[in-house]
């Protein structure tokens, strides 16, 4: 990892004062904060790094929303009815990979308006789910609560008992490190294996071309549509993989639009990291750390003034919009980003 | 694809078979004829030019050689194999490579990474990258095809970023290589290097298809040369047997004058008085470093020099409208008044009040609105004269008789005003920008890059229309990185170099070469001292005797 300008440090030194004076202001909670955190960066961080395949090859997205909400709808339907998390997990994958198809056909082969296709996604998600939902349990659009096999259950580490004694580190790695789902450990594995994939292997170097100038792949003899199918592709696994855990790890079950934004809030966060995997975890967890904070301390009592709830339950929304509007510095997108390519001279 | 031996032996043994050969090549794009029954041979180790107008097809029978587009019909054979090449993957694998007039380069990669883009080998970058860096070098040693492979494509010059695209095609073994337009972009120092390094390739026995509209590249350095006309094959010569005169008829169908007719100048009182230009843009850059000039009615000044050396923001800031941001000082008298340099009354509304019209350098741009209809291209800067309104609303009548009348005088094709101006051919793009300017007959004219992209026609015209306008006793000022056009049309030529006049010349009494140095920003020390040191001023003041001969 190179954190090559000041400005790429930021969000790290930033995420990491946080929790350093929440440890130091409120110990005792802040432990259990920052463990929730990690919870609540997971489908944010999966769901961000999907668009970041995507994005770098060219397809903006903001279908992610839709497309975690389907397969959270689809991981949790099916969970229930198998009693497994991991068909579940395979279902909320073919789910979300069946928008990013249509996503696909009209946005890379049609060469349609990928903004259009993706807002069309996320009505389609809402409503199918909604519509499904009602036809399948008569719960009003929720599915039945999943219990047991059917959910992710946390997963202690190794030598995680062991090290609990062990003052600070062993603290860490028990405490907060320790216990999540798999899908967590998946999702934080995949940051380091998404940089690698994109600097050091022929796809990476494929895709980050075609998102900058999809000619130059043209004229090199690669498929320009192939390429982009396969980015979308993958963007459709992680955001599947992003939902089942919104539905079957998170919580227990499928609530109507569980996905509260979370797809644009990926997106605020990929913008904010500068379309970087490593700045992606930062960002993510920026955001999951605010979210956690406000779960903490639905009223906040700084002594002289109470912030209400409804204030720190907003922080992550304006936050979105602070970075949407450009206060982090420039963001440059990838270059051919939004364009369908058509050959020419 | 056929297997190879087998046609080799089948050819007759005395012709040896042709690096590339088509066979009527046909290519429609709706109801545009691209090209007609083409037929092409070009023999393995020459240098092969390709010339032709804007539009000829060129680039369309190119593109099909390298897979881009598929041909309606005909054959094609490479090295003597036929072969359907169906896409750009085919033709590299036969030995294709293609140096496209647009790079296809990924600006925010290394050299490297677009070197192995498409060719790496294997799943992983590493080995790729460590064959390639160990290519580049010999390569660099062969041809002289130095290009630091560390280097981000953005951070190159255009010549630099062209030799990536060379290598790019070697490093595939391209065997073949066609060029299209290489030298549109090119110094001229960097159009020189960039011949030699085709000398190289050719002496290795490698084939080059040089496509350009320059005269002077097909003759100085091709061995044979085809000739296309409006989609259709008219000759295929060797250079060394025919003249330029004869392949520019044979590019227009027409005899043409390659050199302007034009009398000597008349010139009258100064028009514009130029005095200390300076600008500094937003980021600090210093873009005009003073400039001092005059421009007397009935002459036309050229300022030639290598793009980017603040010509762009001269003509800009002349026009009314300097670059956002920056920092402008001088004085600019027209016609002996002042004109506002930097304050609420220096914009392009209230120049083109004072009589200064403005063919801005880039058409597409700045010149037209392409979606916009070809009468409303002419009314823009001039849509509230008095005679197109009526009463509170715009005349539109009256602008469309206009418009009419203007592409009749320019001859623009097709004389329809209700099309988009997208919908003309670059040409006929540019005579409808240089109409609007020149029919409202302006005291001064600024004209910027007037025949870039431009046929020879369409070159032919607007060079006699330039002259009239001169004749008619009005003052122009003539910018373009064209030395042949600044030579053949000015009476007086500046050279810029860095923001500085390098020095005055008149057309008659220097030489390509001269200016070419200039534009190096290299002054004649033995009749100057250290330019350095010399405020542009008086460097110019010498010639100004001469001026008035």
């Amino acid at each position: 990892m190179k954190l090559g300008s000041l400005n790429e440090a930021l969000t790290p030194i930033l995420v990491l004062a946080i929790c350093v004076i929440w440890a130091m202001v409120d110990s005792g909670r802040a432990v259990q904060g920052i463990d929730s955190a990690l919870r609540l960066m997971t489908p944010l961080l999966l769901a961000c790094l999907a668009g970041l395949y995507s994005e770098r090859s060219g397809v903006f997205d903001i279908g992610l929303e839709g497309k975690m909400l389907m397969a959270a709808f689809s991981a949790a339907t099916v969970a229930y009815l198998t009693g497994s998390a991991w068909i579940g997990l395979l279902a909320g994958i073919a789910g979300s990979m069946a928008l990013s198809l249509i996503h696909g056909l009209a946005s890379i082969t049609f060469r349609g308006n990928q903004l259009i296709s993706g807002v069309a996604i996320n009505f389609l998600a809402s409503g199918l789910t909604v519509l499904l939902g009602i036809k399948i349990f008569q719960l009003g659009g929720r599915t039945p609560s999943l219990e047991g096999a059917a959910r992710f259950q946390p997963i202690e580490l190794p030598l995680a008992e062991t090290l609990r004694g062990v003052p600070v580190i062993g603290d860490l790695y028990s405490n907060l490190l320790s216990g999540h789902s798999i899908l967590v450990y998946i999702a934080l594995l995949l940051v380091p294996l998404t940089w690698w994939v994109l600097n050091r292997t022929r796809f990476g170097l494929r895709l980050r071309a075609v998102g900058e100038n999809p000619a130059s792949v043209d004229t090199a003899g690669v498929s320009v549509t192939r390429l982009r199918h396969a980015a979308i592709a993958i963007c459709g696994v992680l955001c599947g993989i992003a939902g089942a855990y919104l539905a079957t790890s998170l919580s227990a079950g499928f609530v109507k639009e569980m996905t509260a934004g979370r797809g644009f809030i990926a997106l605020a966060a990929l913008i904010f990291a500068k379309w970087r995997p490593w700045s992606a975890l930062f960002a993510t967890f920026l955001f999951g750390l605010l979210e956690a904070i406000a779960n903490q301390y639905p009223n906040l009592d700084l002594g002289f003034i109470t912030i209400p709830s409804m204030f720190m339950n907003a922080l992550p929304y304006i936050l979105t919009v602070i970075i949407l509007a450009g206060f982090v510095g420039r963001a440059i997108p990838p270059r051919a980003g939004g364009e369908p390519y058509v050959k020419e001279r | 694809m056929a297997e190879p031996a087998q046609h080799l032996g089948g050819r007759s043994a005395t012709a040896a078979p042709a690096a590339i050969e088509l066979t009527g090549i046909s290519k429609a794009f709706g109801p545009v004829q691209a090209n007609k029954d083409i037929d092409l041979r070009v023999e393995r180790g020459t240098i092969h030019g390709i010339i032709g107008e804007n539009g000829a097809g060129k680039s369309t029978l190119m593109s099909i050689l390298y897979g881009f587009y598929k041909p309606d019909s005909g054959t094609i054979e490479v090295n003597g194999q036929p072969l359907s090449i169906t896409d750009s993957m085919t033709a590299i694998r036969a030995g294709i490579g293609m140096v496209f007039q647009h790079f296809k380069l990924v600006q925010n990669f290394t050299v490297l990474e677009n070197i192995i883009l498409g060719a790496e080998d294997g799943r992983l970058l590493r080995p790729a990258l460590a064959k390639a860096r160990g290519v580049l070098r010999r390569l660099a040693e062969e041809y002289q095809l130095n290009v630091d492979p560390d280097e981000r494509i953005e951070e190159l010059s255009v010549g630099h970023q062209q030799r990536v695209e060379i290598l790019k095609a070697l490093y595939r073994q391209a065997d073949i290589l066609i060029l299209d337009e290489p030298t549109g972009v090119l110094t001229p120092a960097e159009a020189d290097h960039l011949f030699r390094i085709l000398e190289g390739l050719k002496a290795e026995g490698k084939t080059i298809i040089l496509i350009t509209h320059k005269l002077r590249e097909i003759m100085e350095i091709t061995d044979n040369v085809s000739v296309m006309r409006r989609g259709e094959m008219v000759a295929s010569v060797r250079t060394a047997e025919t003249s330029p005169e004869e392949l520019a008829e044979l590019m227009v169908g027409r005899k043409v004058l390659l050199n302007v007719e034009k009398g000597p100048a008349s010139p009258g009182a100064p028009v514009l008085e130029v005095r200390g230009l300076k600008m500094v843009d937003d980021e600090g850059v210093e873009r005009l470093r003073g400039i001092d000039f005059d421009i007397r009615a009935g002459e036309i000044l050229g300022i030639a020099g290598v793009s980017g050396n603040g010509q762009t923001q001269l003509l800009e800031l002349l026009g009314g409208y300097p670059e956002k941001g920056s920092t402008v000082s001088g004085t600019i008298h027209m016609n002996g008044e002042p004109l506002d340099v930097t304050g609420t009354r220096s914009d392009a509304r209230t120049r083109r009040k004072r009589g200064i019209g403005h063919v801005p350098e880039d058409r597409q741009t700045e010149g037209l609105i392409m979606d916009f209809t070809a009468w409303e291209n002419i009314a823009f800067g001039y849509h509230d004269k008095p005679e197109y309104q009526r009463g509170w609303l715009m005349d539109n009548d009256a602008i469309r008789r206009d418009a009419q009348k203007y592409m009749e005088d320019f001859d623009c094709r097709p004389r329809n005003c209700h099309l988009a101006a997208r919908n003309f051919s670059g040409g006929n793009q540019q005579k409808l920008v240089v109409a609007r300017e020149i029919e409202r007959n302006p005291d001064l004219l600024l004209i910027g890059q007037p025949t870039r992209g431009v046929d020879i026609g369409a070159i032919e015209f607007i060079h006699k229309r330039i002259v009239e306008l001169r004749d008619a006793g009005k003052a122009i000022l003539l910018v373009s990185v064209e030395l042949d056009e600044i030579l053949s049309l000015s009476d007086r030529i500046a050279v810029m170099f860095d923001g500085r006049i390098m020095g005055e010349r008149l057309p008659s009494e220097t030489t390509t070469g001269e200016l070419g140095l200039l534009m190096a920003g290299i002054t004649d020390t033995d009749r100057h001292d250290p330019a350095e040191g010399i405020p542009p001023e008086h460097q110019y003041v010498e010639t100004t005797p001469e001026e008035r001969v």
